[in-house]
Order: C-alpha cells, then structure tokens, then sequence
C-alpha cells in the first residue's frame, strides 16, 4: 500500500487529506502515480496538472521521476509559504 | 529552566523574552541574534485579518533539523532555536522564532537570516490569509526563492 497525503491547497480542492493506493505498475514512480491519481475525474486531472504542483516521497522533496514502492508515502501539495 | 528541543513545531504562543534567557546563558558567546516574524495586516494589497498554517507533520521537523544542521556546518553556533506556530493567529500575533548565538556577531547574523530564507522555501508549511474578501490560500513568493538561491552561491 502506498499512504499518498495531500496538504493545502491541494487537499482543499480535491476534497481528500489522505489515501491509500495498493502499489502496480500505474504507480512506479511520483510522476505514474500522479497520472494515476489525476486520471480519476476531470476535478483531480485540473488540480494534479498545476506545474506549480511539489511532490514529497517518504518526506523528501523529490524529482518526479523518483521510483515509488510498496510502503512508501507519497505527498502532493503546492509550493510552501511559512515563516 | 527546562530546556526545550531547539526546533519546535507548536500551536501556542512563544515568549521571546524565555527564548532569549535560554539563548543567552553561555558566557563564551558574545552574539545573540533573534528573528520574530509576526501576521501583518496587508498582504499584495489585501487587508488581512488572520492567517492560518498548516504544515506536514513529521516532514516539518526533519526539514527544520537538516536547516539547522546546514547553518551549523556554515557557521560557528552554539545554541540555535526555531520554532514556527501552527493553527489560526490573529492580526500582529507571533508566527516565527528563530534565535542564534555565537562568539561573535556576524556569523550569529548570518546564521539567522539563512535560516528564515532556507524555513521561507523549504519547510513544509502553507499559509491561508482570511479578510474582507474571504480566506486565500499566499502564493509562494518569487522574491524569498531568490533570497534563499543567494545563499547557494
């Protein structure tokens, strides 16, 4: 099982904090797993296609192209504004 | 006095005056240097009346601590404290503490303001600004990407 998070913005519009994705070939990595994600309804393809959109991987900000595996947890959220 | 973690993620209110005792103990340090960083009440002309963070729990303190550790390695600190408040905050309320001590002043200097440009852009933590014209997620500035690439030069 991937644990996948959302935060802000993101969570905000999808409506979700948090899911869990059994891990396939749809999910090897951030950016698959994105395409899968966003390929459940025109709402989740519009708020996942931002290019503005950051991916951590097991708390790590990471490249798209970083290999996801089974255990793994995944957060997709926009570009931070503390301090 | 207690002594607490040196970075903190909490929703209560700081008081900089504790922070500063427990900053300020070493006779071998000569510099303290403190930033508060506080809910103004306009931001891109909108009038602001709370603000809201939210934040990755766990992510949050492990970026902190690799922040914290990079300054380290830049600058000879010795004691260095970060805390950043989450939840709602009121207008002119307190969001951001970071405190840094040393020998001598212009690393302690250094040090502080490297750490709220490296929090700025790399902490995971997202503001949502409420006010006249209802609540908005703050866009991520491009002036604090390019304060914290100066330090990378």
């Amino acid at each position: 099982m991937i644990n996948v998070l959302f935060f802000a913005q993101v969570r905000e519009l999808l409506g979700t904090a948090k899911l869990g994705l059994e891990a396939s070939e749809q999910t090897q990595t951030a950016e698959a797993l994105r395409a899968t994600l966003a390929a459940t309804d025109e709402k989740w393809a519009k708020v996942l296609a931002s290019d503005k959109l950051l991916v951590a991987v097991n708390q790590t900000i990471s490249q798209w192209d970083t290999p996801i595996k089974d255990g793994d947890e995944v957060a997709f959220f926009p570009p931070v504004t503390g301090g | 006095m207690r002594l607490l973690p040196s970075v903190r993620v909490q929703v209560v209110d700081f008081s900089v005056a504790d922070e500063y005792r427990q900053l300020a103990q070493d006779d071998s340090d000569g510099a303290v240097v403190t930033f508060v960083g506080k809910v103004r009440d306009f931001n891109d002309g909108a009038l602001v009346s709370d603000l809201t963070l939210e934040h990755y729990p766990g992510m949050t303190e492990t970026v902190l601590e690799q922040i914290v550790a990079e300054a380290r390695s830049r600058w000879p600190l010795n004691k260095v404290t970060v805390i950043h408040r989450v939840g709602t905050m009121s207008l002119g309320e307190q969001i951001v503490f970071i405190g840094v001590t040393s020998a001598h002043r212009k690393a302690a200097f250094a040090a502080c303001e490297f750490l709220i440009d490296f929090l700025k852009t790399k902490a995971p933590f997202w503001k949502l600004e409420a006010g006249e014209q209802g609540k908005n997620w703050v866009e991520a500035k491009d002036a604090d990407e390019q304060a914290a690439k100066l330090w990378q030069a």
